[in-house]
């Protein structure tokens, strides 16, 4: 059972390698982008999917990571490995005070409180615009993001290079989330979901599990904003807008919450979805739209979740 | 005999409400202890405060000699103090193996299906919890309390809603909890109580109004005053 999950996952992972031979330029790019975002949406998943707190300020740790990364390197003079590490640790201490505070409420003022959060942040980027550079964004130069690692140059512009990063952090990413959810912390976070107060009758630190998870999804939330600037070279503010609190959400509806892969496929089709429908209209998220109403009706456990339901009972 | 828990002046107001007032109580260890007393009497008030699920407004709770008062609930779970849910509170969607793999903090692994052969369920490990008969349900609830090994098991009234059959056969089973840990039991059902427990505690209006033996509360004014409004 454990052999067909690695598999599976195993088989998911070699098939983003190999799409890099077939797909077009515009391709790579864009699943470059999917696979980045797709780490976002595997965090977010084990606060949501998992433990069942739905954030709608998530924007913020993403872009905490978003800006770490970029005014690191572009104005605390970090190399990129040292702004890779700046933005986890600036996730995680971030998640940490607000999960704090806001892990105080639940249900809906949960979802408030963590709303509210997150507008505060994304007017504070926008108030501080001398130095984040506000909706326009900062652009990070080529010379700033070039480092050299095991004695080799790395150029960051270099698309397939770019696409292997994204996909060795995005393995990595699915790989922590199932030692994760398989773990006594994933579990015991289930059960806070189906009954939290019998969850800590049964004398488990319900408050502690929390913050566990509401940490853990900060600093993937994070690490992928960090991933995004300097893979990039780009962090602006619509990057910390709620658009971006509610995208991780709707990812992780439609592939499936709860399932390990089920964000990863949720971003995919989302992104593959407004690609096509931009194609032939500007009102790409109409179509958005009319995708959650059947996913509602139809898939209300999302696609892997559904599969799971009726078939895949092993699905982790 | 040493003394497992005690409460000294425990109180617990709702606004004006006195739900637990000024309560003094001991249970020694080994023994079934029945808390009964009429509807709205402070029962489940006086065992959530015990149990840590609310606040006092005053008062000390000692559990083994040491202070728990302070302690959330969670933690003294930890140190051997059970909950059962008066209203069934097991997780639904979950299988009846799994539930009791939470209960001996052992999740997603392989926890011991013994507290399940204690109640009868050991068969239906691998059903979905909320699928089960209502009466196996509360069965359930009951071997999750025996999973966490508790010194002391507080059932909330675990009889509401079973048959006669079923009550038959739970009264064996709290003989044999009885066995290794002391029980804490809230109940209306008085042939059930009678049978059962060492001694009775009666509470009235959130006061103990008697103590004592089965026999003594049996003879005693005062309790059939209060239950049945003579007097």
């Amino acid at each position: 059972m454990t052999a067909r999950i690695v598999m599976l996952h195993g088989a998911v992972i070699l098939a983003l390698f190999l799409l890099q031979f077939v797909a077009s330029d515009y391709a790579v790019l864009t699943i470059t982008r999917i696979m980045v975002l797709a780490i976002y949406a595997l965090g977010y998943n084990i606060l949501f999917g998992y433990a069942g707190l739905l954030s709608l300020g998530h924007a913020m740790f993403f872009a905490t990571g978003l800006y770490a990364a970029a005014l690191g390197v572009t104005r605390l003079g970090m190399a990129v490995p040292e702004a890779f590490l700046f933005a986890l640790a600036c996730g995680v201490i971030v998640s940490f005070v607000i999960g704090l505070i806001a892990l105080r409420a639940n249900g809906v003022a949960f979802m408030i409180v963590t709303l509210m959060f997150s507008q505060a942040a994304f007017l504070t980027v926008l108030y501080f615009g001398d130095i984040t550079r506000g909706d326009e964004g900062i652009v990070i130069k080529d010379s700033e993001r070039a480092f050299s690692a095991f004695g080799t140059a790395v150029n960051l512009a270099d698309p397939v290079l770019r696409y292997n990063i994204a996909l060795a952090f995005l393995a990595v990413a699915i790989a922590l989330c199932l030692v994760v959810v398989r773990s006594k912390i994933g579990h015991v976070l289930v059960a806070i979901r189906e009954n939290e107060n019998r969850t800590a009758m049964l004398g488990y630190d319900v408050k502690l599990y929390k913050l566990i998870a509401f940490v853990l999804s900060g600093a993937f939330a994070a690490f992928s904003g960090a991933v995004y600037a300097l893979l990039f070279a780009y962090a602006g503010a619509t990057l910390a807008s709620i658009q971006y609190s509610i995208n991780p959400l709707l990812w992780t509806l439609l592939g499936g919450a709860a399932t390990v892969l089920g964000p990863v496929l949720g971003t995919a089709l989302m992104f593959l979805l407004v690609d096509f429908a931009s194609g032939f209209t500007s009102a790409s998220l109409l179509f958005v739209g009319m995708v959650l109403i059947l996913l509602v009706l139809f898939f209300p456990k999302g696609i892997l979740g559904t599969l799971r339901q009726r078939w895949w009972r092993w699905l982790p | 005999m040493t003394v497992l828990l005690e409460t000294h002046g425990l109180s617990k107001n709702f606004g004006g409400l006195k739900a637990v007032s000024d309560v003094n109580f001991r249970v020694e260890k080994g023994e079934v202890r029945a808390v009964i007393g009429p509807n709205g009497a402070g029962k489940t008030t006086f065992v959530s405060l015990i149990s840590g699920r609310i606040a006092p407004s005053a008062g000390t709770i000692l559990f083994e000699g040491a202070d728990v008062t302070a302690l959330p609930a969670f933690r003294r779970v930890q140190k051997g103090i059970a909950y059962t849910f008066q209203i069934t509170s097991i997780y639904a969607n979950l299988s009846v193996a799994e539930n009791v793999a939470l209960a001996a903090h052992r999740p997603g692994g392989t926890a011991s299906l013994e507290p399940l052969e204690r109640v009868g369920l050991a068969d239906r490990a691998s059903q979905v919890a909320g699928t089960l008969a209502y009466g196996h349900q509360r069965l359930l609830e009951v071997a999750m309390g025996l999973a966490l090994k508790p010194k002391l098991l507080i059932l909330d009234e675990p009889t509401q809603g079973l048959s006669d059959a079923e009550i038959d056969n739970f009264i064996g089973l709290v003989r044999g909890v009885a066995q290794d840990a002391t029980v804490l039991l809230i109940e209306h059902n008085m042939p059930l109580v009678m049978e059962l427990a060492h001694r009775i505690t009666v509470l009235d209006r959130g006061a103990i109004l008697a103590e004592g033996t089965p026999e003594d509360i049996r003879a005693n004014p005062a309790v059939q005053a209060a239950y049945l409004g003579t007097g």
